[in-house]
């Protein structure tokens, strides 16, 4: 009997639309031998759009200010709520308003090599291009960025990197971002441009003759299930973190949207890049429901420390100056506290480890602002950071100006995502996947402020540019109606799947399930990853996803507002990809990025990568659930910048 | 800590609701108000009871969904979101009384769930700057003075949770509609739709059915963005200016 585990390798992905010629001319190339619309055709053409964060949002405004009639979906009350609003630091570009050496090569070297050498060179070029040109946007839209006395705008550095090219609103960067992209969104829906389902949950893909013609959506409020058609669909919908149970996302961010497109034909690369982020604010206990990041620009002025001595109880500030171990500052002397996320993250892991981590557990490193505050005054520290000690303190109930900050890492970004080509289409023609819900710019590990600056790049400028080229060569498409053949079984497949979580009625909750699920990844695929490990949770994974079906319990109707029904339907997506993501980490046997094995680290136990064999975007195609995946190589080929050991010491 | 709770079931828009009483025990003073519901619900669901419904997303204080009147207060007794008030706040043994926003423009959906959708409606009157795609100068262009900026910002900051209506004894919007149109109305790009944004977004306040205000103050006090009462004023002397210039014209 072959197992999950036997997957196949299947004929590699060869075609990913990137122009060929000089980088820096690519975007441009493209965009000239994209075929364009008439703006009078353009009415004509319905475009779906699935969740309203900033790459939704932009991508729905800049459609429908192009002409064309866009139907929106968020499962929120209202599109102002998606989860990128939570983003706190900050957003890059490469405008070099410092003089301080950036450029668009820089930000483009910057990020080929944060990611660890696993994302493809054409996209993050275009990226660093676009970066500038978001910056106008937001700021003729009225975005609110900090600003220095003489009116101009204020940069700061960021995790990773040694320029200044972080823009930032304070400590809701994100919020101030995506209310810009919702108040361009709700200009276009109150002009008819789009039309708007809040509390509208996509729960399937209607792909038709082999091109994807719509989705089935479950209206949260009244239960209802119903089928939305057009010409080309574009999935916004997110990550996948809540895989982990605890993370940073929002609670009711999902996969489902991505997962049941993987399910139709979309192919999923990299699902075990998953970004752990170093500044959260370590648990409480088992009520926890989720985890809050405190933005990673606390570590530019403040310092991350352990004792050097195991078991030390002492508070904090009782240990001796040299008793103490500023780790990152004594392992990496040049970027100290500002190495990428993954490598502090895995830093805290190992002191924890070798039994040195404080507070509760032991799960936990201090985030020090003495030093700052005696340096820069409480009264300069209050202005840069005081909203995030506000929240800390609040969540804590301790004093961050008197007492060292007590962080750890936690789930935060998916750098997986659905497989999409230079034109961010999906391998279902006429399926787009734009923002964190693709895989295509961080390659192995993300850049602080960059999940901001991709998700508008895609929505703003990219995806509006190449979805032109797609509808412009496919201008005829017959209409799909309810009455065809695929729409009624995907239609019943949904519905089977409601009625059957309802009918159950077992005796574990949803949650329940969640939680045990989350426990498992975050042991075997979280921030260290083992063959053992990931054969384990490959074992157990099925048998969570049997046990779910004999006895979950979801109380109530489908035709009605149930939460409880939302939950259980989205775990079920959850075990399945969870599945995906520990063979994908079993796969891979190198280290890269936020994906450590074990098995493969420098004699200093850094990540060491296997760029022989691993130089590749692994693409999964589904095979059915439970079922051996095959996997399609995407190559990727560094011209530009060559793959080297990444070195922050 | 062991606590009993009297919560607003109201199974759907249009039936009758009533406060029901529930015992929670095992509440860590750790726990923020919604992991208390949390552990409330996953004892309703096994007891076979439907689970009280109430919104919530972020669980960090920035996306504005959670909604609860606690002990009569809107999202608490401090001055925070519902997400971010933790149980440290009250003591062993308390009755604690939740409900959903009560406001006519904010009907009630279920349990502690109401529909704001008259917040969307009066961001589509006007406000946003028009700048579509592609149309926008360098950023530096614009100097922005910084004053005007960090007076921009400070308004900006609204969630769009509602509190202020919930608070306020008129149900009014105010607070609400003035944050944004300060915000838009002090920059320079916004200066070309000034007046037409204040007339349009204050129309459509009015037209959604919230009242009218006395000036009370309690949605500033509700507010956990600190959104200040001063942001009223001043939105009354943008109208009253665009209400003037419209009548020259």
């Amino acid at each position: 009997m072959t197992t999950y585990a036997d997957y196949t390798t299947g004929a590699p992905v060869t075609d990913t639309k990137a122009p060929s010629g000089p980088i820096h001319e690519r975007w441009d190339k493209r965009r000239f031998e994209a075929k364009l619309v008439n703006p009078a055709n353009r009415r004509k053409h319905t475009v779906i759009v699935v969740g309203t964060g900033l790459a939704g949002g932009s991508a729905g405004a800049t459609l429908a200010e192009q002409g064309y009639h866009v139907v929106q979906f968020c499962y929120q009350d209202s599109p102002r709520r998606a989860h990128s609003i939570a983003a706190q630091g900050g957003i890059n570009a490469a405008k070099n308003y410092r003089n301080d050496g950036d450029s668009i090569h820089r930000l483009f070297y910057d990020t080929v090599k944060g990611g660890d050498f696993r994302a493809r060179e054409s996209n993050v070029h275009r990226l660093a291009q676009i970066s500038v040109e978001i910056i106008d946007q937001c700021v003729a839209q009225g975005v609110p960025f900090a600003r220095e006395y003489g009116g101009l705008l204020d940069t700061r550095s960021f995790g990773g990197v040694q320029v200044s090219r972080t823009f930032y609103a304070r400590g809701q960067t994100g919020q101030q971002l995506l209310l810009g992209a919702y108040q361009a969104l709700s200009r276009q829906i109150a002009a008819g441009n789009v039309e708007m389902h809040p509390r509208t949950e996509m729960l399937d893909l209607i792909v038709v003759d082999g091109r994807a013609r719509g989705i089935v959506a479950r209206d949260l409020v009244t239960g209802k299930i119903d089928t939305y058609f057009a010409d080309a669909v574009v999935l916004a919908s997110g990550g996948y973190g809540n895989v982990f149970y605890l993370s940073t996302n929002a609670m009711n961010s999902n996969a489902t949207a991505v997962w049941r497109a993987h399910r139709r034909g979309a192919y999923f690369a990299n699902p075990c890049f998953t970004q752990i982020h170093p500044t959260c604010i370590p648990r409480t206990g088992d009520h926890q429901s989720k985890l809050t990041l405190m933005s990673e620009s606390l570590r530019n002025d403040g310092r991350i420390w352990v004792p050097k001595a195991q078991g030390d109880t002492r508070p904090p500030n009782e240990i001796p100056e040299d008793e103490r171990d500023y780790y990152l500052e004594r392992i990496y002397p040049s970027f100290g506290n500002l190495v990428p996320r993954d490598i502090a993250s895995r830093a805290a892991k190992n002191v924890c480890d070798e039994g040195r981590g404080v507070g509760p557990g032991g799960q936990g490193v201090y985030l020090d602002f003495a030093d700052a505050i005696r340096r820069m005054g409480r009264g300069a520290v209050e202005a840069k950071y005081g909203n995030l000690f506000d929240m800390y303190q609040r969540i804590t109930d301790e004093d961050p100006y008197e007492v060292p900050m007590r962080i750890y890492p936690a789930v935060h970004y998916t750098m997986g995502g659905l497989w999409v080509d230079y034109d961010l289409q999906t391998t279902v023609p006429g399926l787009f996947a734009i923002g964190e819900a693709n895989f295509s710019d961080h390659g192995a590990n993300r850049l602080g402020a960059s999940a901001l600056m991709q998700g508008l790049a895609d929505g703003y400028f990219v995806l509006p540019a190449t979805i032109n080229d797609y509808l412009a060569r496919n201008p005829h498409q017959e209409p799909v109606t309810d009455g065809h053949p695929v729409v009624q079984e995907v239609l019943a497949e949904t519905e089977d799947r409601i009625n059957l979580l309802l009918a159950v009625d077992g005796d574990r909750t949803p949650d329940s399930f969640h939680r045990e699920l989350g426990e498992l990844m975050w042991e075997f695929c979280g921030m260290a990853r083992t063959d053992s490990g990931l054969r384990k949770a490959l074992e157990r994974i099925p048998q969570i996803r049997e046990e779910f079906w004999r006895r979950i319990k979801v109380p109530g109707t489908g035709e009605e507002f149930n939460q409880s029904l939302e939950k259980a339907n989205r775990i079920v997506d959850y075990l399945e990809l969870a599945e995906l993501m520990c063979l994908d980490a079993l796969h891979r046997t190198e280290s890269c990025g936020g994906h450590f094995r074990e098995e493969s680290q420098t004699p200093d136990g850094e990540a060491a990568r296997k760029d022989d064999e691993f130089a590749y975007a692994a693409a999964w195609e589904f095979t059915g659930t439970g079922e051996a995946p095959v996997l399609h190589k995407e190559d990727l080929v560094f011209e530009y910048v060559h793959p080297t050991q990444r070195s922050y010491a | 800590m062991k606590l009993t709770l009297r919560v607003w079931r109201q199974k759907n828009a249009d039936a009758e609701g009533a406060m029901s009483t529930y015992e929670v025990d095992d509440i860590s003073p750790d726990m923020s108000f919604l992991e208390m519901l949390d552990v409330l619900n996953e004892q309703l669901i096994l007891s076979g009871e439907e689970p009280v419904a109430f919104d919530h997303d972020c669980r960090e204080g920035i996306c504005g969904a959670c909604s609860l009147v606690i002990n009569g207060d809107a999202h608490g007794p401090e001055r925070t979101t519902t997400c971010q008030l933790h149980m440290r706040s009250f003591q062993d043994g308390d009755t604690i009384d939740i409900e959903p926003w009560r406001a006519s423009a904010f009907p009630v959906i279920k349990d502690l769930v109401v529909d704001r959708s008259a917040f969307d409606r009066i961001i589509q009157a006007g406000g946003y700057i028009t700048a579509p795609t592609g149309s926008a100068p360098e950023a530096h262009a614009t100097p922005v003075p910084k004053a005007d900026a960090d007076f921009a910002f400070e308004h900006a900051e609204c969630i769009g949770c509602g509190a202020c209506v919930a608070a306020c004894p008129n149900g009014a919007a105010m607070l609400f509609t003035s944050a944004k149109v300060n915000h838009l109305n002090v920059l320079p790009q916004g200066a070309p739709e000034r007046e037409t944004r204040v007339l349009d977004m204050v129309a459509q306040m009015d037209a959604e059915g919230f009242g009218g205000c006395t000036l009370t103050g309690e949605c500033a006090t509700a507010c956990p963005k600190g959104i200040p009462l001063m942001s009223i004023t001043s939105m009354n002397k943008e109208w009253l200016r665009a209400t003037r210039k419209a009548g020259k014209r």
